[in-house]
């Protein structure tokens, strides 16, 4: 006991990984990983140091970035990015909830239960740009098959948590309005639907939110929205337009971050 | 509760009559938005394309099929580069992420006026840019390469990864780090007994998460030249080679797919 005694003069806080073999082995493969990876880096040391100035050029251009000399640019793909942001979340919002409500295992029967969870698996696995190349190979260039990506996208995300929030219910007031004789319409929308209704909410003003976000990402492979034109500024290194398109959308996004949060701060 | 008087009988009702008129307002401009914004979508549309679309999509699909799988030699080396990508992007991350969330965290930020504005302005932007432009912006700058792909998955993640864990160190309970101040340590001391193990468990969750969502978007970074197997995809879209899309589109499914199982084992180990 002395011998402990003297040894516990000497705490340390207790590991992470309790197993010391456990512990060295996934030090030393962390370590091995990262030789080897940033050994196949396999970076132009040049082209790096030729781009620093470019690099600076582009930090001093949003110290004055250039709105004025493609503003028409710029604001038309805004508003095509904006929207696209609300048609596509309105259509996926619409689309989700019929998905969600099939993908709650507590209401839904089996095999409706697992093609719901299917499509969501599906639209959940792929970006939204590759999603994007298909839907602009198919349907053609243009803000179209921008809104019909973002909208299958918002499918995977919406659908999903409103499934997991229907499944977290308090099954008793589902069952007391089940008891009244009600139907199945009216069980959905007095026993379930007030119970998640401030989520849903809350989820599609996030969504909505993602969605302005995506909107310009799906713009570089031709699916309209603002990346189009910042894709242009970027290949021209005309980086005093592409600062402002991007303080743009830093903006807009507080902003929404912003009011999405009033409105939430309400529902709930 | 309202009700209503009709004939001597009383209706119960869900809401007042006032908040319901504000209910149907509230529907009729959403409505008249979103007709709008559809007849601007509609008109930038060509529909000819659109009627046209089933059969084209029946052409790809049957182009898609079958896979070329012999394919799967030139796949192996861009695979590993993706992987590379969103580890070293999320090791990145994590070592700008840290300080920030410590900075802009309400209990231990030096300054609420100055330095917490600064810090949250970092994670907003740092999450309002996706990824994709992040590696437009850099594959101009530094040039096409592995390298531009690691570092915007790394400054894409900073805000994720830094909001995340500010909202962990809000949480903690402040009677620990009281407790460990009360021994008199100092400030670096109270931080790494009383602070970092509060959070450890939520930073390793939020790690591994987001190394997760990361292996997502490092497939496609290529796309942009950024390196990974985007970069196959692309080369493969460009000729018109369906059945490598295929193949490539099945690489990426699987990686995702084991990327995920792997968060999912890690983060139920540590929680």
């Amino acid at each position: 006991m002395g011998d402990a005694a003297f040894d516990a003069a000497r705490w340390r806080p207790p590991p992470l990984i309790k197993n010391p073999r456990l512990r060295w082995a996934l030090g030393l493969g962390a370590a091995l990983y990262l030789a080897i990876a940033i050994g196949a880096l396999d970076v132009n040391w040049l082209r790096v140091y030729e781009g620093l100035d470019r690099g600076l050029a582009f930090f001093l251009a949003f110290t004055e970035p250039d709105f004025s000399q493609r503003w028409n640019d710029i604001r038309a793909g805004l508003i095509e990015s904006l929207v696209m942001t609300v048609t596509s979340t309105v259509i996926g919002i619409a689309i989700s909830v019929p998905i969600g409500l099939g993908a709650a295992r507590n209401i839904a029967p089996l095999p409706i239960y697992l093609l719901c969870r299917g499509i969501v698996a599906v639209s959940r696995s792929f970006q939204e740009v590759i999603i994007a190349i298909f839907f602009v190979a198919i349907f053609g260039f243009g803000p179209l098959a921008g809104v019909l990506t973002l909208s299958f996208a918002t499918i995977g995300f919406l659908s999903k948590l409103l499934a997991e929030d229907i499944e977290d219910i308090d099954r008793g007031q589902a069952e007391a309005v089940r008891a009244t004789g009600a139907r199945w319409l009216q069980l959905m929308n007095y026993g379930i639907q007030p119970q998640v209704m401030p989520r849903l909410i809350g989820l599609s003003l996030y969504r909505l939110d993602i969605n302005f976000r995506e909107s310009a990402v799906v713009g570089l492979v031709g699916a309209g929205g603002i990346g189009a034109t910042l894709n242009t500024a970027f290949d021209r290194y005309e980086f005093d337009t592409a600062a402002a398109i991007l303080m743009t959308i830093i903006a807009i996004v507080m902003a929404a971050e912003y009011l999405s949060g009033l409105i939430r701060a309400r529902v709930q | 509760m309202p009700l209503i008087e009709r004939n001597g009988a009383k209706i119960w009702q869900r809401r007042e009559r006032g908040k319901q008129l504000a209910i149907w307002f509230a529907w009729l401009c959403g409505t008249a938005l979103f007709v709008y914004c559809w007849q601007v979508v509609s008109q930038a549309t060509t529909w000819f394309f659109v009627w046209d679309a089933p059969r084209i999509a029946a052409d790809i699909g049957g182009r898609m099929v079958p896979p070329r799988w012999s394919y799967i030699a030139k796949i192996w080396e861009p695979l590993w580069d993706t992987i590379n990508i969103a580890t070293l992007g999320t090791l990145l991350a994590i070592v700008m992420a840290v300080p920030v969330a410590f900075l802009a965290a309400r209990n231990t930020t030096p300054s609420r006026t100055l330095v917490r504005p600064i810090a949250l302005l970092v994670i907003v932007s740092s999450r309002s840019i996706n990824s994709l432009i992040w590696a437009l912006l850099l594959v101009s700058i530094i040039g096409p390469g592995v390298l531009a792909g690691t570092i915007a998955i790394g400054l894409r993640s900073i805000g994720f990864v830094a909001k995340l864990l500010y909202e962990a160190i809000e949480e903690i309970d402040p009677a620990q780090v009281e407790a460990i101040t009360a021994t008199g340590a100092r400030s670096g001391q109270v931080m790494a007994y009383g602070i970092v193990p509060q959070i450890l468990p939520a930073f390793a969750g939020i790690s591994v998460f987001r190394w997760d969502i990361n292996i997502r978007e490092s497939t496609v970074l290529g796309l942009v030249g950024a390196g990974g197997i985007g970069l196959q995809l692309q080369a493969s879209l460009n000729v018109l080679a369906w059945p490598q899309v295929t193949l490539i589109l099945i690489a990426i499914l699987s990686a995702v797919v084991l990327s995920e199982w792997v968060s999912a084992r890690v983060r139920h180990a540590i929680i």
